[in-house]
Parts: structure tokens; sequence; C-alpha cells
């Protein structure tokens, strides 16, 4: 049959056509250009209106990107380089960038350290960060890092951060011997202790002040970027401890405990941060005498931190109460003790949980320490408003420096939200 | 030690309002620097440079009055304050007075309760409009939107002078100058209202000058001058008689070069040697050195120098004295005698 089949059919093809590549419309980019952005017509409309509007920014944005001048000492100048190009005045970053960063006040020659206290944060904050792949031993770089910090900012002889370091320290020392007669002994018993090594330490540093002293910074010449980084860094720090106590104290079985947490977080999350700063700032010194200069940035650390654990303490709230009621019951049929069953088994799930949540309050936090700007503190934003723009060498120039803020804040936004997103990953034990 | 600091707080607390205030002199001194109140930033008047000195017209006042306490123009500790935080804190002490465009008024001086010591720049409220817009005359503005910088004397006036010409408007407030000069360059107001030396700096500042014109009228008085809380009159006259100081100066002929010739060999006007404590008993008087306004104005020169320097018509800022004259030049600027 086959034979006869060969000879009635005039052509058999015995071998394979070579695959022809597909036509162009069904390929690479046009394909997806025709799915993507050309599928309807009112896809296609708004394809089009959408290049319109990004013609029309990067039209304005780009020449004035690329037309911009660095040179110049003041806007006059700078005008007369530009011309009619519509250029940007770049030359004010170029020559407030100390400004922006540190303040106009921070002295000139000591810049150094809070550049070196900065750096040192990329060594002080992966072992906490990333403790997953950093020896334990690491963790004591992040611990002393708050006091090295303080040292190299503010100057001063380098006993008092050393004493309240050894106060710490052996505050924790005599909480681990304490500990085991029970949680609430030992932190009495740890709190004495630290207090008593602070008073000593006070005599010792009165009579030694000049051992390894750095020249002392007020905390008014805190300013630009350093003092957002610096009230951001501590209070985010400070907040989280203190935010998860007041979430455990909200859920206790202590009424005094209970009611304290739930009348501190509810008042505090029912005012303004502004009001709170303008307490710091302005109602503050109407109570204390006019010499007992108790400074504006612990002020305002106080401040902040209260505000930010306030919110801290209802996302991790939400962390505890999502939860299966099984894993406390759990941690009690184990017969653990409170302390250790929230230490082991309930905080590092509902932490995980929280996660997202505290990043978002961190970013926001972090963000919100703009805010003292209306304060008259000289951070980033206050600087720029306050002495940049209404210099009369630079009357006039306005997004140039917004622009260069956007990007300071850009950076350290995005950095955070990505290493919570990469943490989230890292923490999955569930299947999905 | 923190209970002695507590106690020493709630005791210090309870005297503040009774007598503590009553020596800013021996506080000063014994701080070894002056706490001025200054803005955040008016050109000309209050703004650090970029190496963070603090310059301008106000700023002076600070450092003469620094120079005259302390012999020192550096020793001032420069406190910045927003409209709205300046009264709050010249009122609970922690500055020692106030250099910082404040219009001295009926109720600033007797209700705030603080003392205006003088006046170191007679401003006027004015109103900016852009050129193409065709006015000549700030009554023609009936239906503008203005843009008003809030918390300051000018927002009322706004409302006065409206109101007394029948007219309406539109206000737009905003925080800052430089706000409402973006605001007014973007076309948000028509108009910008704020005090006549405020509009002319910014305009200096503005990529064509030409094409915004300052209306002739202005529509309130806007005594500019340092203030100091009451209950302290010694204090209060120390700061009053240093901008004095500098006043006669100018009127005398002492400038910041003469000066120290002028104190090293006493010429024959009695009161320039009043003025400079190579003769007579002035600075005793108010408790300071001799040559109290000698340093004073050896550190930032007279009245009509701190002007020029920082706000004159060769500065990028450009006004002319005007009503900041010395009267003996048809102004208002007048010191009493030193005698």
């Amino acid at each position: 049959m086959s034979d006869a089949h060969a000879h009635s059919v005039a052509f058999v093809r015995d071998t394979e056509i070579p695959a022809a590549p597909p036509p162009t419309r069904e390929t690479g980019a046009v394909k997806w250009m025709r799915e993507n952005l050309f599928s309807s017509v009112a896809n296609t409309v708004m394809t089009i209106i959408g290049v319109l509007i990004a013609w029309y920014l990067l039209s304005g944005l780009i020449p004035w990107i690329v037309n911009g001048t660095w040179q110049g000492d003041d806007i006059r100048e700078c005008r007369e380089i530009l011309g009619d190009s519509g250029g940007a005045c770049f030359a004010v970053i170029r020559e407030r960038w100390p400004q922006l960063l540190y303040g106009f006040q921070y002295p000139d020659e000591l810049r150094w350290r809070p550049t070196v206290a900065f750096f040192l944060l990329f060594v002080a904050v992966p072992p906490a960060l990333f403790a997953m792949f950093l020896p334990r031993w690491t963790l004591a770089l992040t611990a002393l890092y708050p006091f090295v910090a303080y040292w190299l900012i503010w100057g001063g002889s380098v006993l008092s951060p050393v004493f309240v370091a050894m106060g710490i320290a052996a505050g924790y020392v005599v909480f681990t011997r304490v500990e085991r007669r029970g949680f609430v002994p030992g932190l009495l018993a740890a709190v004495a202790t630290a207090v008593a090594v602070w008073w000593l330490g006070g005599f010792v540093v009165e009579a030694a002040s000049g051992v390894l002293a750095l020249e002392p910074v007020e905390s008014r010449a805190m300013g630009g970027f350093m003092l957002n980084l610096i009230l951001g860094v501590v209070c985010v720090s400070l907040s989280l401890p203190i935010g998860i106590a007041l979430a455990l104290g909200r859920q206790s079985r202590l009424p005094v405990v209970k009611g304290f947490c739930v009348v501190f977080i509810e008042f505090i999350r029912g005012v303004p941060l502004i009001t709170l700063l303008f307490v710091a700032n302005v109602v503050l010194s109407y109570f204390l005498p006019p010499e007992s200069n108790f400074d504006l940035i612990v002020r305002v650390i106080i401040m902040i931190t209260a505000f930010s654990s306030a919110y801290i303490a209802e996302v991790i709230r939400g962390g505890l109460a999502a939860l299966p009621k099984g894993q406390y019951e759990a941690a009690d049929s184990l017969g653990l003790d409170y302390p250790q069953a929230m230490r082991l088994i309930i905080l590092p799930q509902a932490l995980k949980i929280s996660i997202p949540g505290i990043v978002n309050v961190a970013v926001g936090l972090f963000k919100d320490t703009t805010l003292v700007s209306v304060i008259s503190m000289f951070d980033l934003v206050g600087l720029i408003r306050g002495p940049i723009l209404s210099s009369t060498d630079w009357v006039g120039v306005y997004w140039e420096l917004w622009a260069a803020a956007c990007i300071l804040f850009f950076v350290v936004c995005y950095g955070i939200s990505q290493y919570s997103q990469w943490l989230e990953r890292q923490l999955r034990t569930d299947h999905r | 030690m923190n209970k002695t600091i507590f106690v020493a707080t709630a005791a210090a607390a309870g005297l503040v309002a009774i007598g503590a205030q009553a020596q800013t002199l021996n506080q000063v001194q014994e701080r070894g620097t002056l706490n001025c109140g200054v803005t955040t930033g008016v050109p000309g008047f209050a703004e650090p440079d970029a190496n963070g000195v603090w310059q301008g017209f106000d700023v002076a006042v600070c450092r003469a009055v620094a120079a005259a306490v302390l012999g020192d123009p550096e020793a001032v500790e420069f406190v910045p304050t927003t409209g709205k935080t300046r009264f709050t804190a010249l009122a609970s002490g922690e500055i020692d007075m106030l250099a910082r465009n404040t219009t001295w008024t009926f109720s600033r001086d007797t209700d705030l309760k603080f003392d205006f010591v003088g006046v170191n720049y007679y401003d006027g409220q004015g109103f900016m409009v852009p050129a193409d817009l065709g006015v000549s005359s700030a009554t023609e503005l009936d239906g503008a939107t203005v843009c008003i910088q809030t918390g300051t004397t000018t927002e009322l006036n706004l409302a006065d002078f409206f109101r007394v010409n029948g007219m309406s408007y539109e206000p737009v407030p905003i925080e800052t100058g430089a706000e409402a000069v973006q605001q007014y360059l973007a076309g948000a107001c028509d108009v910008y209202t704020t005090d006549r030396s405020a509009l002319a700096a910014q305009r200096a500042g503005f990529e064509n000058p030409d094409d915004s014109v300052i209306l002739p009228e202005v529509v309130s008085k806007e005594p500019l001058g340092p203030l100091v809380r009451h209950g302290d009159s010694e204090w209060a006259d120390i700061v009053r008689w240093t901008l004095n100081a500098m006043i006669t100066a100018e009127e005398l002929g002492v400038t910041q070069d003469n000066v120290e010739d002028m104190a090293a060999s006493p010429g024959d006007n009695p009161e320039i040697n009043r003025l400079l404590g190579t003769e007579g008993e002035l600075g005793a008087m108010i408790g300071l050195d001799a040559d109290w306004a000698k340093n004073a104005i050896a550190a930032v020169g007279n009245y009509g120098e701190v002007f020029d320097t920082n706000i004159g018509e060769s500065t990028a800022i450009g006004l002319a004295r005007g009503l900041n004259a010395q009267y003996t030049d048809g102004g208002l600027i007048y010191s009493p005698p030193f005698r």
C-alpha cells in the first residue's frame, strides 16, 4: 500500500521543515507591546496618554538636570552661567552640602566625628539585622555602638559613656544571677545595680573629666540630615523594646499594669506628634528653671519615642492576637513561666507576623523626624526652609534643594523597606 | 543625685515667676554667653552664611549687646525661633532677648508682658503684584487672592485694610517667606503681602525682578525692634542703650574704623567722650565697664554701617534708608542723648 501510495502522489516530504521564525508581530518587543500596551482601544488610548505625560515630565526634567550647573557662588552668578538654558542651579547643593548633612552649627573641623559614627553604623547594625549569618559575638559590636557613637558625636570625656555602659553591663550580670529567683526580683536588682554604678561613675567623671576627652559639641549644634538620622535611629531602636513591653502589658492580667499601658497607648495615639513636640519645646521650658538646660534633643527623643512605641505596641498586639490560643496553652503545658513562654514561644512568632507593620512604623517615624523643623530645630527640612532658602545668596533657589532632600530620604527609606521584605522571605517557614 | 536635681528643679520652678528673672545681667555674665533669639532666616536680617556664622541686621544687635556686656561679640548663642515659638522662648527664659523682626504692638508690650526697648527698623506692610496684572494701586485689588504668612501682624493688617476699603480677598495662608514666594511665582496668588523690607529682599532673588512691582501703598506701621521680658528693667536698659549707642555713634560720626582712635585719644566733643567712656560714669550706671559702648561699636559698627553692610543699597537686598535715616536726614532714627 505504501508503495502504491508513494507512486500515486507527486511529492512526499520525508524531512521536517526547519522551524521558521515566528511572524514579527508575534515575537519580542512587538508582541509584548501588542499584548500589554495596545491590546484594546481603551488600552491604546491610555498608553498614548501615559506616553504623553511621561514625555511632558521628562522634557522638562531632563534639560533641567542636564543643563544644570554646579558652578557659581550665589544665585546671581548661577543665573549668569545658565543664561536661558532653563537648567538647575545645583551650585547651591555644592556650596551648602556640608550644611545639609551636618547642620550649620556643627564645627567644621569636627565633622569627621559624625562621619565616622555614620560609617560605624554599617559595622554595628549588620549583626542585629543579619543575625542568622554572623557569629553571635558580633552582637557585642551592636551593643557597644550607642556609646561609641554618643562619644564621637557629642564629644566629652570617654568616661561618661563608659560608665553608662558599665552600669548596664553590671545590671545584666546581676540579672542573670538573680533571675533564678524570678524575673521581677532579677529586674529590680539589675536596675538597682545599674543606678549604683551610674551614681559612683558620676563622681569619677566629675573628678577626671579630661580623660580621652574629645571637644564637646552642644546638642543645639546638631542639624541637617545627621539630626534626622540620630533621631530616627535612636527612636526606632528605643521604641521597639518599649513597644513590646507596652503590648505585653496591655494583655497583662494585673489591672494596674494593664490600665497604665492602655491609658498610655490610647492617650499617645490620640494626640498628634506635632503637639507632643510643641510640648517638648515650649511648654516644658515653662516648668523648668531657666538655667536647668534639659537638653532639647533629649526632650524630642523622649516624645518621638513615646509616640512611636505606642504605635509599635499596637502593631505587636496585632501579632500577639494572631497567634492561635494553642501556642499559649502549649507553653503552659511545658511548664514554662510567663517570661520564658513569651521569650521562647510567643514573641518570636508574634514579632515575625508584625514585621511589615513595624517597618511601616519605622519608615513613617523616620520621615516624621522632619517635623522637628516646626519647633525651630534645623534638621534637613528645617535647614532648607529656614537658613538656606532665605539667605541673601540663595534666595530664589527652591526645587534643587528639595530634590536633594528627597534623594537622601528615599535612599534610607527604600533601604529599610527592601530589608524588611528580605527579612520576611528569610523568616517564612510555612509552605506556599 | 537625681533627687537633688528634682528638688532643685521644683524649687527653682517656683522661684522663676518671682524673682529669678531680675538678674538677667548676672546670669549672662555667669554663663559667659548671651542667648539671643533670632529668626530661622530672613534675608539680610538674620541668616547663617556658608560657614554657619550668623549674619544680618538683627544679628548685629545681638552681637552689639554681647560685646557691651561680655566684651566679646562672638559670645552669643543664637537661638532660632519661628513666629510661633518666639514669644514662649522669651517668656520662659530660654533666651535673654529677642531680635527678630518683631513688630512693636500694644498687646505684645502689655498683655504678653514684654518690653520693647526701641526700634531698629521702621517697616510697613506692602503688596507685590506681577507687573502684567496692570495694577498700580492696592485699592484696585478687590477680589484678589493674597499669599499671607500665618501668625503675623501682616495677616491682621491685611484684613483691616480690605475691610476699610470695602473690598474682598481670598487668603492663601503660608508658613514661611520662601514658600510664599514660590506660591506667588507659580501663580497660586495674585498678590504677596508682607513687610516691604522682606518684599524687596525676596524680589531681589527673583529671576526677573522687573516682572513684579511693589505697590506704593504702605498699609501698616511695623516698627521692628528688640525686646526683653517684663520684670528686669536693668537688663532692658542695657539692651535699649546698646541700640541707642549704635544710633548715636552714627549721628556723631563714630565708626567701626575710628572708634579705637577716638577712645584712645579723647577729643573735645563731650558727648562722644561720654559715649566711649573716656569721660563720665555712664557705664557704671548700667552696671557695665566704661568702654561698653566702644566695644559694641568696635564689634559691629554704628547703625548706618550695620544697615549698609547687611541690607543697604550696595547689597543684593538694596533697601534705601527712607524712614530709617537719622532724624537729621529726615528719617525717624533718633536716640535720646547720652548724658
